[in-house]
């Protein structure tokens, strides 16, 4: 399917999905709450089949904290974006899909790591690279007290 | 009669844990793997990372996209110009730049070459891996020309920083295509040694075949690409799905395995070097004529938006995804990089095998640490 189609695919398996035509892939806004069924209505259903999670970033917007995935499908070759995005900066929590793609969970644990979202149902949510006493580094408000990195 | 006790063994009636690295020669840098055990047989294997992060992300949201270049050449060294050309492709996509056929071509061969000497590293150190050091001064002998070829046009040997947004950094070095002719030439009547050392041998197949497999549907789900997914039978290689520089013009087969066990990745690797050396033999003696570098601006700016560019790597798919506000310097930049995610079936694929196949699979996976920890 091209980025047409998919987003009205998308559009039709969740109507409160926002969907955006991007450059290259269709778009997708989904709140926190609708994340888990729509990634797992793109996994299992025979027209997407989105079998391939490729990676997951997270991203501080300033006002919100968010996570973009990618997905792509091994069968149809397409791919999708899809957007996440949580207000709550004290404590941002999102759902995992640990359970629909293996590799999530180190996808997972790195964001954790890197900028504190919090995912639940995880099987093993540690920080990954930096000890528990660090800051959330890719944080726009981390403040480096070393003061190598300024902008 | 004296009933025969037999001696117990320790750790055979419950788990033990054992630190496998940071330092450990199998490991190939700072990693540590915390391996629980049941006598011999590995139960469980969580590894550490961490030890030699750099925040390579957080430091690209401070300077501009020409030096992003030289900080990619530090994740992945023995892919560095594939890393280098990963960066300077997505921007020359968000610029909407049009890249003259020279200079595709040239990055196409120094990726190939790239590839090549990657493999050779690979072959040698998992050899030695696995007990066979002469391997080692074979592989390592044959990466030197490579290097050599590198050193004379690029300037460095690992560390090229070749490749640059609007083309390259130099042109190539009036020897290189004699130079590269001459390798291609050698390594071709080289090769089949490498295969008689290692491949044929009785021991080292032992050692490997039937050991640590992993399923076509483990490695999509767990996002394995690389030989090490194509091992496994999932087509993933970016060359052929969504072909960039020159791959579209060029004939070459992707290496696909159904067993999926680390015979068959090492196998993998040992093919692609064939196939590299096609790739390069197509392009080596027409390279169109033409300026190295386009013209760019000497800030560059990309429009505000998100890009996302894949490339394939010695080890999988490296993905470039910059998040542009408009500035000189991107807003994020996230490197999705293939030994990272490969690292998270290590557990999967080890759990029931012998401690002493945990090197071997370890091995065959191809880490490399400082691109898991960025």
């Amino acid at each position: 399917m091209d980025k047409k189609q998919l987003g009205d695919f998308v559009k039709s398996l969740e109507p409160n999905a926002e969907v955006k035509e991007g450059k290259q892939y269709a778009e997708i806004t989904i709140p926190p709450s609708g994340l888990h069924s729509l990634a797992k209505k793109l996994r299992e259903s025979e027209e997407a089949l989105f079998d391939y999670l490729i990676s997951i970033t997270g991203v501080d917007y300033g006002k919100e904290l968010g996570a973009t995935y990618h997905l792509n499908s091994t069968i149809h070759g397409h791919i999708i974006v899809i957007k996440v995005k949580t207000p709550d900066r004290e404590n941002p929590v999102l759902d995992s899909v640990t359970d629909i793609w293996a590799s999530a969970e180190f996808l997972e644990r790195e964001v954790y790591d890197l900028l504190g979202i919090r995912f639940n149902n995880h099987p093993d949510l540690r920080r990954l690279f930096l000890d528990s006493s660090w800051g959330y580094p890719l944080r726009k408000d981390y403040v480096d007290d070393i003061n190598i990195v300024t902008k | 009669m004296e009933e025969i006790v037999r001696d117990t063994i320790i750790g055979e009636q419950e788990e033990y844990v054992i630190n496998m690295g940071p330092q450990h020669p199998s490991t190939h840098g700072v990693l540590r793997l915390v391996v629980s055990l049941k006598g011999e047989i590995v139960k469980n294997v969580q590894p550490h990372v961490g030890y030699i992060h750099r925040g390579i992300e957080k430091m690209c949201e401070t300077i501009t996209y020409p030096q992003i270049i030289h900080l990619t050449d530090r994740m992945d060294y023995f892919s560095a110009n594939i890393n280098n050309e990963a960066v300077a492709l997505c921007v020359e996509k968000a610029l909407e730049v049009e890249i003259p056929d020279r200079i595709k071509v040239i990055r196409t061969i120094v990726s190939e070459l790239t590839r090549i000497q990657s493999h050779q590293l690979f072959w040698a150190s998992f050899g030695m891996d696995l007990g066979g050091l002469t391997c080692f001064f074979y592989g390592l002998r044959d990466r030197e020309k490579i290097l050599d070829i590198f050193e004379e046009t690029t300037g460095g040997r690992m560390i090229n920083s070749y490749n640059c947004p609007g083309g390259l950094m130099y042109d190539i070095h009036p020897n290189f295509q004699k130079r590269t002719r001459e390798f291609i030439k050698y390594f071709r009547k080289v090769l089949p040694e490498y295969d008689s050392i290692l491949t044929g041998n009785v021991i080292f197949r032992e050692r490997t075949a039937g050991i640590g497999h992993l399923s076509l549907q483990d490695a999509i789900s767990f996002g394995i690409t690389g030989p090490t997914g194509r091992a496994s039978g999932f087509s993933c290689d970016i060359r052929k799905h969504e072909p960039y520089s020159a791959y579209d013009r060029v004939k070459f087969n992707e290496v696909l395995y159904n067993e999926g066990d680390t015979y068959h990745r090492y196998l993998a690797r040992v093919e692609e070097m064939r196939e590299s050396m096609n790739i390069i033999d197509q392009l080596i003696d027409n390279i169109p004529e033409g300026p190295f570098a386009v013209k760019m601006k000497p800030v560059i700016k990309l429009p505000e938006g998100e890009y996302f560019q894949r490339v394939e790597t010695a080890r999988g798919e490296l993905d470039v995804f910059i998040i542009s506000d408009g500035n000189k310097n991107p807003y994020r930049i996230k490197f999705r990089s293939p030994n990272f995610v490969n690292l998270g079936v290590l557990n999967h694929v080890s759990r029931d095998f012998k401690i002493a196949d945990l090197v071997a699979i370890s091995g065959s996976l191809d880490l490399v640490i400082p691109d898991i920890d960025r």
